[in-house]
């Protein structure tokens, strides 16, 4: 081990799902030197629509139009919420600047500022959601106004039937219609792939001949929606080109994960994050951290054995729950994977914070100076039922960094 | 003849009567094997688990559990059994034991340790004792998917989702029973000669509807699956039963079980986190790997035991079967079956068909000694490993999987859709689960569930509303089970799935 040599940086990310994405990014844009790491990450399990907050109180099921006055509500009710940490400002800078990076790299989001916007699923359900895939957006519009709309499904897609979403809207819907197309080229295949499809149209050619299934088909459907295969990269180009072959809008159905839109966030992060500098080690785990005499970190990565080492300033551990890792359960404890060798007996499984996203030690002061936790590793956030997720890990990244760039200066 | 439950005894009587000639109607208020009979070990017993405590039940598992390995033997593994005990176990009953065996008439062979280990490598290596025996694993619900098939065919009538809500009463005789469809609410009346409560657990309330008084002991039993197989045989702990005894294979899984808790309530049987601890806690003493093995989910049974309730544990209260003609309590047209176990289904079966066939004055003998149980179709896809290995065979790629972790493609569903349709049922997600592995695997329905959803709207067999509420009580009957086992790489695999239809579907709303 003596032989390798440390990468020194200011501030080391340990997680590659949205909230380490974010924190990097914020990090950067501070002017920060930033090394992060993390596996596949859950990203790829992102769904691609940008939650802030949906739902509260869970147990009323109550949806909320408002997402400022929900999360109001919501800390008021809930005051450990990570969200109770935040001023409402920082959470909305916090959303333009990451919103501003993605249409950078090409991927644009749209939203109505202060409400929540309905997206129609794969199920036939409508999900609550704050910022929407450009992908998604003419699909939003379609839904509310009930539009003539064709669903085109794919034949060896599993999982999306064209006329459940169909049969969904019985009853309110009657201009919307469903047909099952062949992909181009893939007589020889009995299974169908988002990823291989969305792949597929990045050629001219075969939006060509997809295009020349789904015309005739369009009749007197004023729009169509997809599955979200409308390219892996480059969705502007691929829509437009496939909108202009078809001669009527077109727009994504988000599928279950993992997903396009869940590739796509993690390619444009990926790729956006290496033009700003940050030294990114992909399929690389933090193995252990530990303090130094001089109050650094020595954090030591590898995928099984350690590759590099680490010597920052600050971490920030944004590793996830229990699919990301960040957190490992076993029949009677439930321990944090990379500094907690002890575990604890919690319910509200999750990292508790001060004021600056700091975990904290049995003493109920931060557990180090320079140590924060970002994303849904945080107790008491519920983001799948109270549909949060997004929001928490761009706000709690966005308010981690700059408790760091404070304690920095 | 009307007869009043679906699990294995009332399929089971089905099946005989109707190889007798006797033309029945049976109903069911849930699915079949919707009770007891979906919700057990699954374990065809030698015998030997009752030496100490019941020779009766032993001699008549014995018995039994020989002729159902003649008669149906498509529904079981004769994987064979072991009995050992550990370290701190009783000596005095491990010294007894292979005496009582052989006083039971039930074959036993001692075991040195060293090939006891051998055969099980897993065991622990603080064994003190190990006999092998016959006991084999039965798949429940193929047992009476095919009794209740062969029945149909020979002109038994299947209602199923049918609940008896009451009786009429005249002369001394039931009149006319009253049913109730509970997914429509409709009702409908039944004129039968003969009415035969085989409900199981619920014997007790069928016949309180009738005026007539049972006393049934309801205890609850829970059990834990395991990822993967993790012994060969059967592996019973040598001692007097307590909890986590018996480790049963059931094709690629292992089922560890029980525990055994009295209960009032019969709606609400679901395994807990302090029986699953416990279980676990106690059965690494006889299998240390079972502290690092994957659970993926539990689920939890009632046993009916028709005795005193002043028994001190349940576990000492017969195991035997309670065959009740209520005549003396003023009905001559109405029979309760209870108690017994599934190794002796049949002899329950057989002994009831006897007495119903007597008050009707029918002279034919029972046939389910000498005819062999056929093999169907709609039975055939709950055998764990099954559908894989057809599937494997055929090599037909259009054929595509819809659910990964059981691998069971869409020409099994459509088999099963085709085979609920014969029988006048609402092909959901929920009615295929119980007739294949859909939901079974590892990942409980994240995946699974939506697909097969998609793939029935495909075929039209489904509406809207029907498929979220299928959906829902699909995901939360799963639930039941995943929750008491979260930890490790269910945990991970149990937020997947709530990221899934709560994150993204909102299907909670």
């Amino acid at each position: 081990m003596s032989d390798l040599k440390s990468i020194e940086c200011d501030l080391c990310i340990i997680g590659s799902g949205l909230a380490g994405m974010a924190a990097a990014l914020f990090a950067a844009a501070r002017g920060l030197s930033v090394v992060q790491m993390g596996h596949t990450g859950e990203i790829i399990f992102a769904s691609g629509l940008l939650d802030l907050l949906g739902v509260h109180p869970v147990s009323e099921k109550r949806l909320w139009s408002d997402p400022w006055a929900a999360i109001d509500a919501l800390v008021r009710d809930i005051p450990h919420h990570p969200y109770a940490r935040l001023k409402k400002e920082d959470i909305k800078a916090a959303f333009d600047e990451i919103l501003a990076f993605l249409e950078e790299t090409g991927l644009t989001y749209h939203r109505n500022i202060d409400r929540n916007t309905g997206v129609l699923t794969s199920l036939g359900t409508v999900k609550t959601t704050y910022a929407v895939p450009h992908t998604m957006w003419k699909g939003v519009r379609a839904l509310k106004e009930k539009s003539d709309c064709l669903i085109v499904d794919i034949r060896g897609l599993k999982g999306f039937s064209g006329r459940q979403i169909v049969a969904a809207f019985e009853n309110e819907w009657s201009h919307l219609r469903s047909a099952r197309i062949s992909f181009p080229d893939s007589d020889h295949l009995n299974e169908m792939y988002t990823e291989h499809m969305a792949n597929a149209l990045l050629l001219p050619y075969n939006r060509e001949k997809l295009a020349g299934v789904v015309q005739p088909l369009v009749k007197e459907s004023s729009i169509v929606g997809l599955p979200a295969i409308l390219g892996l990269y480059q969705t502007h180009e691929v829509i437009s080109h496939l909108e202009e072959l078809v001669g009527i809008p077109i727009f994504e159905i988000p599928t279950i994960p993992p997903s396009v839109p869940g590739l796509r966030l993690k390619e444009a992060f990926e790729r956006g994050l290496r033009l700003k500098g940050v030294q990114y080690f992909s399929l690389t785990r933090a193995l252990q951290v530990r303090q130094t005499a001089a109050g650094h970190f020595e954090t030591q990565i590898g995928r099984d054995v350690v590759e590099h080492i680490v010597d920052s300033r600050g971490v920030i551990l944004a590793s996830g729950r229990f699919i990301g890792g960040g957190l490992h359960a076993d029949r009677t404890h439930i321990r944090e994977t990379i500094l907690d060798s002890r575990g604890h007996l919690i319910n509200q499984a999750g990292l508790a914070i001060d004021d600056a996203f700091r975990p904290l030690a049995d003493s109920g002061g931060p557990a180090f100076e320079s140590l924060f936790a970002a994303g849904s590793i945080l107790a008491h956030n519920d983001w799948k039922r109270v549909k949060c997720g997004a929001g928490l890990a761009i706000a709690t990244a966005f308010g981690a960094v700059n408790a760091f760039v404070r304690l920095c200066r | 003849m009307l007869i009043i439950g679906g699990g294995a005894t009332g399929t089971g009587i089905a099946r005989d009567l109707a190889l007798r000639g006797v033309r029945c109607i049976l109903v069911e208020q849930g699915d079949i094997n919707a009770g007891t009979s979906g919700a057990n070990h699954g374990l065809l017993h030698s015998g030997a688990r009752y030496v100490s405590s019941d020779q009766g039940s032993a001699i008549e598992c014995r018995e039994e559990g020989a002729l159902l390995k003649q008669m149906a033997p498509q529904c079981i593994d004769d994987a064979g059994g072991l009995f050992v005990a550990v370290e701190g176990d009783d000596e005095k009953y491990v010294a007894e034991f292979p005496h009582l065996c052989s006083e039971c008439g039930i074959p036993v062979k001692e075991l040195d340790l060293k090939e006891a280990r051998e055969l099980e490598p897993v065991l622990s290596d603080k064994l003190i004792a190990a006999y092998a025996v016959n006991d084999a694993s039965i798949d429940p619900f193929k047992l009476s998917l095919e009794n209740i098939a062969q029945a149909q065919e020979l002109g038994c009538t299947l209602l199923r989702f049918t609940k008896v809500i009451g009786f009429e009463k005249k002369n001394n005789k039931i009149q006319a029973t009253h049913l109730q469809d509970t997914v429509t609410g409709e009702k409908i009346i039944i004129d039968a000669n003969q009415v035969v409560n085989a409900s199981g657990a619920w014997a007790g309330e069928v016949a309180a509807l009738a005026g007539v008084k049972i006393d049934i002991i309801c205890s609850k039993g829970s059990l834990l699956v395991t990822h993967n197989r993790i012994t060969d045989r059967v592996v019973n702990r040598l001692r007097a039963s307590a909890n986590a005894d018996i480790l049963v294979p059931g094709g690629t899984v292992s089922i560890l079980g029980t525990t055994s808790i009295r209960i009032e309530n019969l709606n609400q049987v679901y395994p807990t986190v302090e029986e699953v601890d416990a279980m676990v806690g106690e059965a690494v003493k006889m299998i240390p790997a079972l502290e690092n093995a994957r659970f993926i989910r539990a689920y939890a049974g009632v046993r009916p035991l028709v005795g005193s309730r002043t028994a001190s544990d349940d576990r000492n209260v017969s195991r035997s079967f309670a065959l009740i003609d209520h005549t003396d309590d003023g009905l001559e047209n109405f029979v309760s079956i209870s108690g017994g176990k599934l190794t002796t289904y049949r002899l329950m079966a057989e002994k009831t068909a006897d007495l119903v066939c007597g008050h009707l004055g029918v002279s034919k003998p029972c046939l389910t000694r000498t005819e062999p149980l056929p093999e169907t179709q709609p039975g055939k896809w709950t055998q764990p490993g099954l559908a894989p290995k057809l599937w494997m065979q055929k090599h037909e790629p259009e054929d595509i999987l819809l659910c990964e972790c059981e691998m069971v493609p869409k020409s099994v569903v459509d088999s099963i859709v085709d085979a609920i349709r014969k029988q006048d049922g609402q092909p959901d997600l929920k009615a295929i689960s119980l007739r294949s592995r859909i939901g079974k695997g590892a990942c409980q329905g994240t995946f699974c569930g939506v697909r097969v959803t998609a793939y029935l709207f495909d075929q039209g067999e489904l509406t809207f509303d029907q498929c979220l509420a299928g959906l829902r009580e699909f995901l939360g009957k799963r639930w039941h089970g995943q929750y008491p086992t979260l930890w490790d790489k269910q945990l991970v695999q149990s937020e997947l799935l709530e990221a899934l239809y709560c994150g993204l579907f909102g299907l909670e709303l």
